[in-house]
C-alpha cells in the first residue's frame, strides 16, 4: 500500500576510526539552503539528492568531488533548516567527514544519526586548503595535514554520538537496542 | 534552576538537570511538515510497526500547500496513507496552514510542555513557555516509535530588552537588531530566554514572532515567561492541563545581553546573511522586484493588518507584484472579516492559499535571477526563495508595504510625510 521503501542514507556502514581524505575548502555559515537547495527537497533518490550537494555554493561542487572527500569550514555550518537532506546529500555525494569551526545543531543531529563524521576544528578555516590531502583519528580528534604534515588537535566527539557513529548511524543502534530490549523482557 | 531546566527535569524523571548532561525526555508532541516523508522510510527502517500515542502526532501539510508537483502530491499521498493507518487523532492537511500557528491555534501549545517537530523554527513556541525544538526525520522516527528523544542539557543565555520602540517599529524590527548583534552562531546549541518590559507587554503574535528567529543565532531553543496574553490564548483553545514553570530567582545565565530598544528604528536584514542587519536607511536605495508577507514569522493577522493599514486607498508601485500568504485558515478568514484582504487586493496584491509559500522556493512567488524580494520571512541566504542570483531582504509587514508601495526599500516612518512626496523621494533615489 506504501511506495516502495527508499533508503535514502545508507547509514550502515560502520566508520573506520581513522580515514584519509581531500578537502574541500568552504566558508562560515554554510547554510542547509547553500548544501541542498529547497527546490529539490521532494526527491527521494539518494543519487538524485547527492547530485544537488552545495549546488548553493557552486554547481559543480557534486559532479567532481573526491569519493571521502573531506569538506572543511568556517563556524555554525549547517545552520537553517532542519532538512535532514543536507546531510543525506552530503552523505551520498561520498563525503568522508566535516571538519569545522561549529556546527548548526539539528545539523549536527541529522549528520550523526546518519553515521557521518563530524569533528569541530577551532581555527581550522584558514589553515587547510582544497585540494590538501587529510588524515583523521575520530577517537583522539587528531587532524593531519598530509601535504604540510601539520597537525591539529580538534575537539574529541561525545561518547554518546561515538556509538552512533561506531554503530554505523542511529538506525542500526536502534535496532540492536529494541532487540536487545525484546531480549532481556 | 531555569523553567528551561524544570521542563526538561520533569519530563525525564528527575529532580534536577545539569546543562551539559545528556538526558532522555519524554516527549508531549511531535509534528512532521510535508518535507519528510523521511520520517516514515525512518519508521519503518528501524521497524516502527504501531506510533506510541496516536494523540500526540500529527502530520502538517504546508510548505507544498496546494501541492505544486508530482512529487510533492506523492509525498502527501504517502503522509495520508500513514496517518490513515496509524489513526492519528490529528490531521492538518493542505488547508489548514503553517505549522508553527495551526498547532496554537489547535489548542496543542501550552505552557511547560515538549514539543519537537521537523522544522527548525519550532523555536516559536518557546512563546507560550512551551520547550519547542526542531529535528531531523530520523530523530522524529525515533521519537513516534519510544515517545522520547535524547537531549543535550543546553546552556542558558539571557536576552534582556529594555523599553519600548515607536509605533513604526515592530517585533520583526526588535529581533532581526538582535540577529545583528548576536550574529548568525551568537547562540549555537543554547536555549535563548528573552526578558524585560518589552516581552512582558508583548502580544502573542509578537512573542511568536522574536522566538521563531532564535533559531537564526543557532539556539536550540527560546523560552519567554508566560504572560497574561498567553494564558488567556492557551485557556481560550486548549483543555491540556498545563504547569508554568519559574525561574529560580538565584539561577546564573550562561551571559546576559542588555538591549535598549527604546530608540530603534525599522531594520532590515541584507543579502544573504540573516545577521548582515542595518537601519532600512543605511540599506541605500534597494528597487524591488517583488514583496511578500507571509510565512511562519510574518504571515499573522497582526502582520496583515499592519501591510493593508499602510496599503489602505494606495496602490503597490506598477514594477512591484506583491504576494500576502496568511499564516493559516483561521488568520485567512480574520483578515478577510477585518476587510484586510480587500484593501490589499485593491491595492494590487496577490493572494494565496495559506502555507509557507516562497519562503523556501516552493512555489507562489519563487525569484528568477537578478530579482529582489523583501519579505517578512526569515531567511535571505542565497539562493533560499529562488535562483542563487536574487536578492533577498528581511524586514517588519510596515517596511514591507511601505517599499510595495514606493517600488523601493522604505522606511515606515515616512509613513505620515505626503503621499507624494514619499513616493517620489524614494523613486528618485533622492531619499535618505
Amino acid at each position: 500500500m506504501y511506495g516502495k521503501q527508499k533508503h535514502l542514507g545508507k547509514g550502515s556502514e560502520k566508520m573506520k576510526e581513522e580515514f584519509t581524505g581531500q578537502a574541500l575548502v568552504l566558508g562560515k555559515n554554510i547554510d542547509t539552503d547553500q548544501i541542498y537547495p529547497g527546490r529539490y527537497l521532494a526527491l527521494t533518490n539518494p543519487e538524485e539528492i547527492g547530485s544537488h550537494c552545495l549546488e548553493g555554493v557552486d554547481e559543480g561542487i557534486a559532479g567532481d568531488f573526491p569519493k571521502g572527500g573531506i569538506i572543511v569550514a568556517g563556524t555554525n555550518f549547517g545552520c537553517g533548516s532542519s532538512r535532514e537532506h543536507a546531510a543525506i546529500a552530503l552523505f551520498n555525494m561520498g563525503v568522508g567527514a566535516v571538519v569545522a569551526e561549529s556546527f548548526a545543531r539539528i545539523f549536527y543531529r541529522n549528520a550523526i544519526n546518519l553515521g557521518l563524521p563530524l569533528l569541530v576544528c577551532r581555527g581550522i578555516g584558514g589553515m587547510v586548503k582544497s585540494g590538501q590531502n587529510l588524515e583523521i583519528n575520530m577517537r583522539t580528534g587528531e587532524l593531519k595535514n598530509l601535504d604540510t604534515g601539520e597537525h591539529y588537535q580538534c575537539e574529541t566527539i561525545g561518547e554518546y554520538a561515538m556509538s552512533i557513529l561506531e554503530a554505523g548511524g542511529i538506525k542500526p543502534l536502534f535496532i540492536r537496542r529494541m532487540k536487545e530490549e525484546d531480549h532481556d523482557s | 534552576m531555569h523553567a528551561i531546566e524544570k521542563i526538561l527535569a520533569r519530563h525525564s524523571g528527575r529532580d534536577r538537570v545539569v546543562s551539559g548532561e545528556i538526558i532522555t525526555a519524554d516527549i508531549d508532541f511531535a509534528e512532521i511538515n510535508d518535507l519528510y516523508l523521511q520520517t516514515i522510510y525512518s519508521f519503518r527502517e528501524m521497524g516502527g510497526k504501531k506510533i506510541w500515542d496516536r494523540e500526540k502526532a500529527a502530520f502538517v501539510f504546508d510548505h507544498y500547500a496546494p501541492s505544486p508537483t508530482i512529487e510533492a502530491s506523492q509525498n502527501h499521498r504517502e503522509m495520508r496513507l500513514f496517518r490513515e493507518e496509524q489513526g492519528l487523532t490529528y490531521h492538518f492537511d493542505i488547508n489548514a496552514g503553517i505549522c508553527h500557528q495551526v498547532m496554537p491555534e489547535a489548542g496543542l501549545v501550552y505552557p511547560g510542555m515538549i514539543l519537537v517537530a521537523t522544522d527548525s523554527h519550532t523555536t516559536t513556541h518557546g512563546a507560550f513557555g512551551c520547550l519547542g525544538t526542531g529535528i531531523g526525520a530520523t530523530d522524529m522516527a525515533t521519537v513516534l516509535i519510544t515517545g522520547k528523544l535524547w537531549f543535550r542539557v543546553p546552556e542558558i543565555i539571557r536576552i534582556h530588552l529594555k523599553g519600548i520602540p515607536g509605533s513604526h517599529v515592530l517585533p520583526k524590527d526588535v529581533i532581526l537588531y538582535i540577529i545583528g548583534k548576536m550574529k548568525a552562531d551568537g547562540a549555537v546549541y543554547k536555549a535563548i530566554e528573552f526578558t524585560g518590559t518589552y516581552v512582558e507587554q508583548l502580544d502573542v503574535a509578537g512573542r511568536m514572532v522574536l522566538c521563531n528567529m532564535a533559531v537564526e543565532m543557532g539556539a536550540k531553543t527560546a523560552y519567554m515567561e508566560p504572560n497574561q496574553a498567553v494564558l488567556d490564548y492557551v485557556a481560550g483553545r486548549s483543555s491540556h492541563p498545563f504547569t508554568v514553570e519559574h525561574t529560580d530567582s538565584d539561577f546564573e545565565y550562561e551571559e546576559t545581553y542588555v538591549f535598549d530598544i527604546s530608540g530603534l528604528e525599522p531594520q532590515v536584514s541584507m543579502p544573504s546573511s540573516v545577521d548582515n542587519v542595518g537601519t532600512v536607511a543605511q540599506a541605500g536605495r534597494v528597487r524591488i522586484d517583488q514583496a511578500f508577507v507571509g510565512a511562519c514569522t510574518g504571515g499573522r493577522v497582526e502582520d496583515i493588518g499592519e501591510a493593508a493599514r499602510i496599503l489602505k486607498g494606495r496602490k503597490i508601485a506598477s514594477h512591484v507584484r506583491m504576494v500576502v500568504i496568511p499564516a493559516s485558515a483561521e488568520v485567512f478568514k480574520k483578515c478577510i472579516v477585518n476587510g484586510y484582504l480587500d484593501t490589499l487586493i485593491d491595492a494590487g496584491a496577490t493572494i494565496s492559499a495559506p502555507g509557507c509559500g516562497p519562503c523556501l522556493s516552493a512555489h507562489q512567488g519563487v525569484l528568477a535571477a537578478g530579482e529582489v524580494c523583501v519579505t517578512t520571512s526569515n531567511r535571505n541566504f542565497p539562493g533560499r526563495m529562488g535562483s542563487r542570483d536574487s536578492g533577498i531582504y528581511l524586514a517588519s509587514p510596515a517596511t514591507v508595504a511601505m517599499s510595495a508601495w514606493t517600488g523601493y526599500l522604505t522606511d515606515p516612518s515616512c509613513e505620515n510625510s505626503g503621499d507624494s512626496d514619499v513616493r517620489k523621494t524614494e523613486a528618485s533615489g533622492k531619499g535618505k
